[in-house]
């Protein structure tokens, strides 16, 4: 082996101390951007409920609990989408997908499995998503081959498929809503019970934050094993704190969320427990539909950035005829990205439907436009080739940030609209005029 | 040079392939023996990049078959290409803009850790290396390649045949887009590449970068091969009546 290389952005101009923190801890600067964005739409909604309408709700545990189990729907989505926009198609089915997958688990949870497992058989939960999975991906995988074998554009398949599946999630039980869902299942879209506690939202935290110190650690061993350039020790001490602080905070926001008094109650008198004069505090913790949405946000980023797969996804994004060439079945990725987009809309509607705990047949209606919205404001662009997971489930935190917010403002529906409307075109503006800048 | 003994190392026998009514290829016959550079040559039409996609697993020929060391050989895509060691630099480089170096030099045959996930750190050093073979000024490996110069893609593209072991070389105007000093790194890679043995298709525009590096030239016209000479039997103002009028240089025909 030669010599350690130096840095390969070479000759270093005289910096501002800003840009030095920023080069050496490598944080991606639209990253900041939108945590910066977030940051100013959460204070600015706290900020104009105390002062015009005398109470500031939004930066309570309690909204920002709320907040983050009503992300996880389009949040799960939005990474499919990523992939599906960095390989410069669309999927405008994705609701309608969600509406047709969250009422065939609904049938097959309440009508077909009790009569073959009996009513509250513990397999119900597990065999209804599976099935949901499956069907999911099913459909994604068909679009996918009627854009990528028949040639048919993939604007048109889904605005089909939009149609298609919106039309048959009204035929598969003629327009009833399928209610209460199987008891298992219903806890997987939150609420107290859907929960995993105190304890457990520790546990989490500190695996989480173990993992982040991994991380560090290995990549700085990998680095050196290579003699590619270190990060300086302290920069990477700054990162560990922040990714731990991070967490941590997160760990103490959603523990400092009670059960409410009905529910304590209720459950003190099941487990027979006395309830003291002042009452229990029992925290929610995580919510499952978050957990949900943090593992398919990891498991997508490890596909995107460490397999080929992903690898193939931003090389057909970047130039379909140069990953053709390089010997990529292109068109055999694309049914997969469709198939995996499918698959998270289904679980997208097991989140949504078990959340309501019933499938309705106007589940996901509009959670298209959403969902794109939230990957294009999280930096996907639709020229193709770049695109983040994070930047997606942020992008999915920062629409959501916005339509709760205006709702506990008392903004109505039509101006919730145009502002959302408004948003998504200067965000993707700004993202227009960063790039050219950073050319 | 009609003293070849051995069995070429590439044969394409009898090529046609048409679009739509058009031959772009037709009933053409050209080989490759190891250690040569055979330069196609012709007007922008002639059908060579064509003829050569059907080597390199972009098209399909309608007729006709491709020997390779003697062997008929099936090429139905770039990855059956490939299989054969035959590795292209395509005139529009074929990179995916959006990503570094490594990952386009490693497109489709990714290097993996035990884990089964791709392995940048090695990938990147492994550029590293042979990079600082061909080109020592290559400095840029994080950056997506649509921040680099013309001649530094082309090194990228170069360095992803030679990675490989290619034994048969496909290049389409490899030095179309570059300046004087790297034109002369590509002739130099060039002659080094012959002497390990390999066989280089030379697809060009310029005669005399075809004089001075290649064994023999086939020339093309409307589709149709107008003959093959010895590069040191002629001189460049016979292989420009070849590829203007469409005739042999009487001296060789």
């Amino acid at each position: 082996m030669s010599d350690p290389i130096p840095p390969s952005n070479g000759q270093t101009p005289p910096a501002s101390p800003v840009a030095k923190f920023l080069r050496a801890t490598e944080i991606d600067t639209r990253l900041l951007g939108m945590i910066g964005a977030l940051v100013l739409i959460w204070i600015g909604f706290h900020l104009y409920g105390a002062l015009v309408n005398g109470f500031g709700a939004f930066l309570t545990p309690r909204n920002l609990w709320n907040l983050s189990v009503q992300t996880s729907s389009i949040g799960i989505m939005a990474t499919g989408m990523v992939l599906v926009i960095v390989t410069r198609h669309i999927d405008l089915s994705v609701g309608s997908v969600l509406g047709f997958t969250a009422m065939a688990m609904g049938l097959f949870q309440v009508r077909f499995l009790p009569e073959y497992l009996g009513l509250g058989s513990p397999l119900i939960w597990i065999l209804t998503i599976v099935f949901g999975l499956i069907l999911g991906a099913l459909i994604g995988a068909f679009q996918g081959w009627l854009v990528a074998y028949r040639g048919i554009p993939a604007f048109i398949v889904t605005l089909g498929g939009l149609l298609v599946w919106r039309g048959a999630a009204f035929l598969v039980a003629r327009g009833e809503t399928i209610s209460p869902v199987d008891e298992r299942f219903s806890l997987l879209g939150g609420g107290p019970y859907g929960s995993i506690g105190a304890t457990g939202t520790w546990i989490v935290g500190l695996i989480a934050c173990a993992g982040i110190i991994y991380l560090l650690v290995s990549g700085r061993a990998s680095r050196r094993s290579h003699m590619f350039a270190l990060r300086p020790i302290w920069a990477e001490v700054v990162l560990g704190t922040l990714g731990c602080g991070l967490v941590i905070g997160t760990v103490l926001l959603f523990n400092a969320y009670p059960w409410p008094r009905g529910i304590v109650r209720q459950y003190a008198e099941a487990n027979s427990i006395d309830v003291p004069e002042t009452g229990l505090f029992i925290s929610h913790g995580f919510a499952f539909p978050v957990l949900i949405l943090i593992t398919v946000g990891i498991i997508m980023t490890i596909v995107m950035t460490r397999t080929r797969f992903g690898r193939y996804v931003f090389a057909i994004g970047g130039n379909p005829e140069a990953a053709e060439l390089s010997g990529i079945n292109v068109r055999w990725v694309t049914v997969k990205i469709f198939a995996i987009m499918g698959m998270l809309a289904a679980l997208a509607g097991v989140v949504a439907s078990a959340r309501l705990n019933s499938a309705t047949n106007a589940l996901g209606t509009l959670d298209e436009l959403y969902v794109i919205a939230a990957a294009v404001i999280g930096g996907t662009s639709l020229a193709g080739g770049i695109g983040t997971i994070y930047g997606a489930i942020l992008g999915a935190l920062v629409m959501q940030s916005l339509k709760t917010g205006m709702v506990l403002i008392g903004f109505d529906a039509a101006i919730q609209q145009v502002v959302v409307g408004g948003v998504l075109v200067l965000a993707v503006y700004l993202d227009i005029l960063y790039r050219r800048k950073s050319n | 040079m009609t003293q070849h003994a051995q069995t070429p190392l590439v044969e394409l026998r009898d090529i046609s392939i048409a679009f739509g009514g058009i031959k772009a290829v037709d009933h053409v016959s050209v080989d490759l023996y190891p250690g040569e550079v055979v330069g196609l040559l012709g007007h922008n039409g002639a059908g060579k990049s064509t003829l050569i996609k059907c080597l390199s697993g972009a098209y399909k020929q309608d007729s006709g078959d491709v020997y390779i060391n003697g062997e008929k050989a099936v090429i139905n895509n770039p990855r059956d290409a490939r299989s054969y060691n035959i590795e292209t630099i395509y005139q529009t480089l074929a990179l995916a803009d959006n990503l570094d170096a490594a990952s386009n030099l490693f497109l489709g045959r990714e290097l993996i850790t035990p884990m089964g996930f791709v392995d940048d750190a090695r990938q990147e050093a492994e550029t590293r290396k042979i990079m600082a073979r061909l080109n020592p000024n290559f400095t840029k490996f994080s950056a997506p390649v649509k921040a680099l110069s013309g001649g530094q893609r082309q090194s990228v593209a170069i360095a992803r045949a030679v990675y490989f072991n290619a034994r048969i070389l496909i290049m389409d105007e490899p030095t179309a887009a570059l300046g004087p000093q790297e034109t002369q790194m590509v002739a130099e890679l060039i002659q080094e590449l012959k002497r390990q043995g390999l066989g280089i298709f030379l697809i060009e525009h310029d005669v005399q970068a075809v004089m001075d590096l290649c064994d023999r030239a086939s020339v093309m016209k409307n589709g149709q091969l107008v003959g093959t000479v010895d590069v040191k039997d002629v001189t460049d103002d016979d292989i420009l009546s070849m590829i203007i009028l469409g005739k042999q240089p009487a001296k060789v025909a």
